[in-house]
């Protein structure tokens, strides 16, 4: 139960879950290769995303440079913040924040672009027929 | 083993009583740091919805006002703050494993100069030259010729560039307040393999920050036809 001093020395490169066994009390430790791996991994998506804004695409040039930058979030919140290594709670609450992103972009985004304004606008009594046939199938 | 001694062995320095386990005090600490960075997203949300929104109405005068950016610094800045995550994730593992406190002051000075040369690049060399080629809405911009019609949401990009860029930038410098008080608690001997929240909570929000400049990059910089 005490015996968390020798974890300098043998903790090392190893990680995986051999703190289990003392309550996590360190947490998971990732590889240094992991680290380099993903570091190398954002250092290839910055570049190519910068190549490929030279590159004519039309409207993908968006969706290439959202895609990788998105790419490369996910790869810094898994590794880097230890998001892949956190409890099913964490994760959730993430999740749960970028839903509310969406919802701000989408209702947003949904309301702008639906807007048609009508370049000579109907006068106010255009609709009374249609309502005064509605009213008298009615009653 | 006599409970007094049990409950000595069970409480590493940092241990705070109100949690029956490190790791739940860890957990804890590291799911109030990402219900902070959530209201974050939010905040940065905001201003990336009106810039998605105000794109699709006026895209050539965003595409236009986009090339008035250089991408060599933008690429430049993404890659320094990249390395700066990569250093801050390295002194967070450097307290994992037990480092002396040295190794960990050593990557945490690493990632403090890299943020002071991230906003040092884009004050003199993005900022200020900006400034001088009045491309700055409220002071001093001048209308191009060859903009037309278009000039007036060019320069509500060259405003929605400063106040994304400004917002991230009062974050970096925040980010840099933090890591100086890092510095010092680790100087102080406050870190251990067992305690090291400050460090894994402070490291989210420089990651956070990593990200926003993430997106921010290709979304001033490279979307503006520039072929």
């Amino acid at each position: 139960m005490s015996e968390h001093k020798d974890q300098g020395s043998h903790a090392g490169d190893a990680g995986h879950g051999a703190d289990a066994g003392h309550g996590g009390a360190v947490g998971h430790v990732v590889p240094i290769s992991v680290y380099l791996g993903v570091f190398f991994a954002l250092m290839v998506g910055t570049a190519l995303t910068t190549w490929v804004a030279y590159i004519d695409l039309g409207a993908w040039n968006t969706v290439v440079a959202l895609t990788i930058a998105v790419t490369k979030m996910l790869l810094v919140v898994l590794f880097f913040m230890h998001v892949k290594y956190a409890t099913g709670l964490t994760r959730v609450v993430i999740v749960a924040g970028f839903f509310w992103l969406a919802i701000l972009l989408t209702f947003s985004l949904s309301d702008e672009l639906t807007r048609k304004w009508e370049m000579n606008p109907l006068p106010w009594n255009a609709l009374l027929p249609y309502i005064s046939h509605l009213f008298s199938l009615v009653f | 083993m006599s409970d007094l001694a049990a409950h000595h062995n069970a409480h590493p320095p940092g241990f705070a009583h109100q949690f029956e386990q490190v790791d739940q005090q860890r957990d804890a600490g590291t799911l109030g740091m990402w219900v902070f960075l959530i209201t974050e997203i939010m905040f940065f949300g905001g201003m990336f919805a009106a810039y998605t929104i105000y794109r699709s109405l006026h895209l050539q005068a965003f595409e236009t006002g986009s090339r008035l950016l250089e991408v060599q610094f933008g690429a430049t800045n993404t890659v320094v703050l990249i390395v700066s995550s990569l250093t801050m994730a390295l002194a967070i593992r450097s307290a994992q494993i037990g480092k002396n406190k040295s190794t960990i002051i050593f990557y945490l000075i690493l990632t403090m100069f890299l943020g002071a040369l991230f906003l040092g690049l884009k004050f003199t060399f993005e900022w200020h030259r900006d400034y001088v080629d009045h491309i700055v809405p409220g002071f001093g911009f001048i209308n191009r010729p060859e903009w037309g019609s278009l000039a007036p949401q060019v320069q509500m990009f060259m405003c929605f560039y400063f106040f994304m860029t400004g917002l991230h930038a009062i974050h970096m410098i925040v980010g840099l307040g933090l890591l100086t008080v890092l510095v010092t608690m680790t100087a102080k001997d406050r870190f251990s393999a067992q305690y090291y929240s400050p460090l894994e909570v402070s490291g989210l929000y420089w990651h956070f920050v990593d990200i926003v400049w993430i997106f921010l990059f290709p979304l001033l910089y490279l979307i503006g036809g520039r072929y």
